[in-house]
């Protein structure tokens, strides 16, 4: 309670606002691993269990890219375009023979898949965590912090992934094919349009975005194999509030839960912060379960 | 027609059964314990087969329950001394069940998909508890206690060996079974099953889903409560690792490998993970990363075979 007055009275504000720096920066990575994940959902109905290790696995082949050539760039892009090369694979085997079962069929399958690929990284990698230096080095001053450069750049960065991504969408043929297939499948295939290789290309882009997060991510606390779950359960707490499917829902939940959380990490062990994101769902379901942000008419 | 296979299935019941009740009489004390443990994973997995299997409703939150089951226990073998069996099992049920109420209550307002990101959400919820709540739960480290006696009023009372375990598992295992079975059987039962099929049409009949839906969760959770009490009876320590998701996952890995829906079929599916992992790590070393094989196999299984091993007899058991 006394760390409340003390906000208030004005002699915490500036830890406030630094939250709230933290909190938009970790929003914006959270916005792009969550964007995938409900992209995948929207157009497939798949809930990709798997996003999660595909963003840590984004992750380790930043690490290996980086130990190799020493630059963090071309670690982002080859990282990206293997894991989304490896996501094209799995969805071609896995997932393709079980378009038209029932959805819970791809939840299970893509469970396994995380399986085999979390057990993976722990066997090829060791249970160590590897260390990725930032890549920009320069620092600000933000009150009494020497505030790190590379954070506003992740969270730009991440904002213009999305962005480019939305414009492809709006704009591309490409772009135009996926969301003719989000809206009527059926109809989509007799326009000639190439549904199963739809399907292929956006899971390869879902997870190349998810590897892109990764290795974005991967210098502020360093990689082991287990971060997937953690990220894949944030973004589907994110997706679930944000309303399933709905992109636009998806980023503003994942602002909005990241500013909650880097709030209550003020107070309580950032451990325990995590609860905070639970109790925000919780609300959700019992008041909205369609999702905050999603459109009232359906 | 009908009776003549009822016939044979109690009779395979009962030779199933003679099995497993000569089996600690036999077996090396290594694969004594193995086939206990075997038993109480199934249990866990039956439970869990009642959503699954009956009712269409995936859940990845069992271990929440398995752990409340398991800590519920402890509290109580830790509490009152001298520890007492059946006390500690209450309290276990009364955990779980504390647990599946919060769980059923807020997850069974979605469907599908969002029910199970839902229910492995909440179980995380009870796991980051569990583990930051240091001074009740141990943390990291868990409870340790000792195991009660056996104990059935005025009849008899000895320390467990690890055959008496074995039979105690076995008989409460059993119990539970038929009593899944007749749950599965009863109006109830039926009500469950055709909200599998189409949930709609049973609600337009007028059947109130979500409290059919409450109860079968809370169901469900008791079971996988009992199955945590007895896993920790057998081990003498309740530890956070098995509030986590991956028990949630071996739960529902057991289901599909042995068969949804069949009740028998998910502790097939807990025997055949469990001696395969067994298997490989003997073959290749603790080292071994076990997961990946079982996970491919796993993943194989849900496109060529998603009945489970013993899908192709699910009619027959549910008879």
């Amino acid at each position: 309670m006394h760390a409340v007055i003390d906000l208030f009275q004005g002699g915490r504000l500036d830890l406030l606002l630094i939250q709230t720096v933290n909190g938009i920066v970790a929003g914006m990575i959270l916005a792009l691993v969550a964007s995938g994940l409900t992209l995948i959902f929207g157009i497939m109905d798949v809930v990709n269990f798997a996003h999660g290790e595909l963003f840590m696995l984004g992750a380790y082949v930043g690490v290996i890219v980086i130990v190799a050539t020493g630059n963090f760039w071309l670690a982002l892009v080859i990282s990206s375009l293997a894991i989304a090369i490896l996501g094209a694979a799995l969805q071609i085997v896995t997932l393709r023979p079980l378009i038209g079962r029932d959805p819970l069929n791809t939840i299970l399958a893509t469970f396994g898949i995380s399986l085999v690929l979390q057990n993976y990284a722990l066997w090829q990698f060791g249970p160590v965590a590897r260390k990725v230096p930032e890549p920009i080095t320069a620092h600000f001053k933000l009150f009494y912090l020497e505030y790190p450069w590379y954070r506003l750049v992740i969270a730009g960065l991440s904002a213009a992934i999305i962005g480019s991504f939305w414009l492809f969408l709006k704009n591309s043929k490409y772009g135009i094919w996926i969301r003719a297939t989000t809206q009527d499948r059926v109809m989509a295939q007799a326009m000639g349009i190439p549904v199963p290789w739809v399907y292929t290309a956006v899971f390869a882009i879902g997870a190349g975005m998810a590897a892109a997060s990764g290795v974005l991510f991967a210098p502020l606390v360093g990689v082991t194999h287990t971060m997937g779950l953690d990220w894949v359960l944030k973004a589907f707490i994110v997706v679930v509030v944000g309303g399933m499917g709905s992109l636009g829902g998806s980023i503003a939940a994942a602002i909005l839960i990241s500013l909650l959380e880097s709030y209550a990490s003020i107070w309580v062990d950032p451990s325990q912060a995590v609860i905070v994101s639970f109790v925000v769902l919780i609300l959700t379901l019992l008041f909205r379960p369609t999702g905050l942000f999603a459109p009232t008419a359906k | 027609m009908t009776r003549r296979i009822n016939k044979a299935y109690w009779i395979g019941f009962m030779v199933i059964l003679a099995l497993l009740i000569v089996a600690p009489l036999v077996l090396p004390e290594f694969w004594r314990r193995f086939l206990t443990e075997v038993l109480i994973w199934g249990l866990l997995a039956m439970s869990s087969d009642l959503l699954i299997g009956y009712t269409g409703m995936i859940s990845f939150g069992h271990s929440a329950f398995f752990g409340l089951g398991m800590y519920g226990a402890a509290g109580a073998l830790l509490l009152v001394s001298p520890p007492n069996l059946w006390l500690a099992i209450g309290l276990g049920l009364i955990g779980a069940a504390g647990a599946a109420l919060f769980v059923a209550y807020f997850s069974t307002r979605l469907r599908d998909i969002y029910f199970a990101i839902t229910t492995l959400i909440f179980s995380q919820i009870f796991y980051v508890i569990i583990f930051t709540w240091t001074a009740v739960t141990g943390g990291e480290n868990g409870l340790i206690f000792t195991r009660p006696r056996l104990l059935i009023p005025l009849i008899y009372s000895a320390k467990f060996t690890s055959s008496t375990l074995h039979w105690f598992v076995l008989a409460l295992v059993t119990v539970s079974y038929l009593i899944l079975r007749r749950i599965t059987q009863s109006p109830f039962g039926m009500v469950l099953q055709s909200i599998r099929e189409n949930e709609a049409r049973t609600r337009a009949i007028g059947y109130p889903v979500e409290r059919y839906k409450v109860v079968a969760v809370m169901l469900s959770g008791l079971f996988a409560g009992l199955a945590g009490v007895l896993y920790a009876i057998q081990n003498q320590f309740a530890a956070p690792d098995f509030v986590y998701f991956l028990t949630s996952g071996d739960t529902v890995i057991f289901n599909v490998m042995g068969g949804i829906g069949t009740l028998v079929g998910p502790i097939v599916g807990a025997g055949f993970f469990q001696l395969m992992r067994e298997l490989l790590s003997r073959l290749f070393g603790d080292e071994f990363p076990y997961l990946i094989p079982l996970g491919i196999i796993f993943v194989m299984m849900i496109i060529f075979l998603p009945q489970g091993l013993l899908g192709f007899m699910r009619r027959w058991l549910n008879r």
